[in-house]
């Protein structure tokens, strides 16, 4: 008997294979898109991305550890790309030593900012409490925001949400608002991406200049030992 | 490039090694970074490490997309609340950008300053 198009469908929705190569194929085409329209911010090729395979997976009726236990595979290069950052980083280091004290000042209130203005502008949007604490770490990368999050009550699945909706709001934004703001300095674009922003705006500033992803990495790894320090700090403070 | 792609490895290795040994809240590839930062400034970066590592970097969006995906399973958590916290991480991510960038731009015009007056009164 020959086999229906279900058939072939259901033989391929369970292997890796059919996952990895949708993977691949929607971010090859969002990005040629993305080039096609000059990069206008809104068709950046990680939102379309994630917005079409979400799709896709819910018409489909595919759960999404199905999905992944294909996808892992592109998930895992995450590791070593991210020990990677040191490259870029390195070719800096002789602007990054000059700027050691500036730097970590920014970093500082960069940090505070992130925190304390989540908290303020939810507060006035009227969120509830638990949605409050699970924003506070929002701009941490999402391993170091889930820890955060449980610590002060917060909901870590729900970080996890935020802190990739925050990340793709940071590498759509982020180009736009400083050719506006006039901010031309690579390191204060990088360093604000960075921190507002996590890997996924680390990953547009590595596109937007190697300077800028030098810094936006920098300031990723040490806003996410400084945020460990201040959100529980904050919380408390702010009576979260 | 299997040279290049196993010293990244063995830096994330090393560092989710310190991270559970420490007990660091930091994960392991971000320590990893900066342990292959040390050995950078002590060494230098060769070609075949550089090449491997750029070759990477240029798709660090495209390995975001699955964990991003996994918003899926947990989007219904904000479905009340969705519109609030759209605006207040619109709103927040923007003022974090706004003031870190100009917290050092500022900063570094003060460093300069004073760095610029100490060379003065030296020369004097």
């Amino acid at each position: 008997m020959q086999p229906t198009m279900t058939d072939i469908w259901v033989y391929l929705a369970q292997t890796p294979l059919l996952w990895l190569t949708a993977t691949l194929l929607v971010y090859y085409l969002t990005d040629l898109a993305y080039q096609r329209v000059g990069q206008w911010p809104l068709a950046n090729p990680v939102l379309l991305s994630v917005v079409l395979l979400v799709v896709f997976l819910t018409v489909t009726g595919t759960p999404y550890q199905r999905y992944f236990d294909g996808a892992q595979f592109v998930h895992f290069l995450l590791g070593p790309t991210t020990v990677a950052l040191a490259l870029p980083l390195w070719r800096y280091a002789g602007r990054l030593r000059r700027m050691l004290l500036p730097l970590s000042g920014a970093l500082l209130i960069g940090s505070l900012t992130s925190i304390l203005s989540v908290v303020a502008i939810g507060r006035l949007m009227g969120v509830s409490e638990v949605t409050l604490r699970s924003l506070a770490p929002k701009s941490v990368t999402t391993p170091i925001a889930m820890g955060i999050s449980e610590q002060i009550g917060g909901l870590p699945s729900l970080t996890a949400v935020l802190v990739i909706v925050t990340g793709i709001i940071g590498a759509v934004i982020a180009q736009e608002l400083f050719d506006r703001l006039r901010v031309d300095d690579q390191a204060a674009r990088g360093l604000a991406i960075g921190v507002a922003s996590h890997g996924i705006g680390t990953a547009r500033a590595l596109q937007m200049h190697a300077e800028a992803g030098a810094f936006a990495g920098l300031a990723m790894g040490l806003n996410g030992a400084l945020t460990t320090l201040l959100a529980p700090l904050l919380a408390r403070l702010l009576g979260l | 490039m299997v040279r290049g792609i196993t010293v990244l490895l063995v830096c994330q290795l090393a560092g989710e090694v310190t991270a559970r040994a420490l007990n660091l809240p930091a994960p392991g590839p971000v320590l990893g970074m900066l342990l292959l930062f040390g050995m950078l400034l002590w060494r230098g970066a060769p070609d075949w490490l550089d090449q491997v590592g750029q070759g990477l970097l240029r798709f660090l969006p495209l390995f975001f997309v699955p964990a991003g995906v996994g918003i899926m399973n947990h989007v219904q958590l904000m479905r009340a609340e969705w519109l609030a916290i759209a605006v207040t991480l619109l709103v927040s991510t923007v003022i974090t950008m706004i003031v870190t960038a100009g917290a050092l731009l500022l900063l570094l015009r003060l460093t300069a300053g004073r760095e610029a007056s100490r060379n003065a009164t030296n020369h004097d």
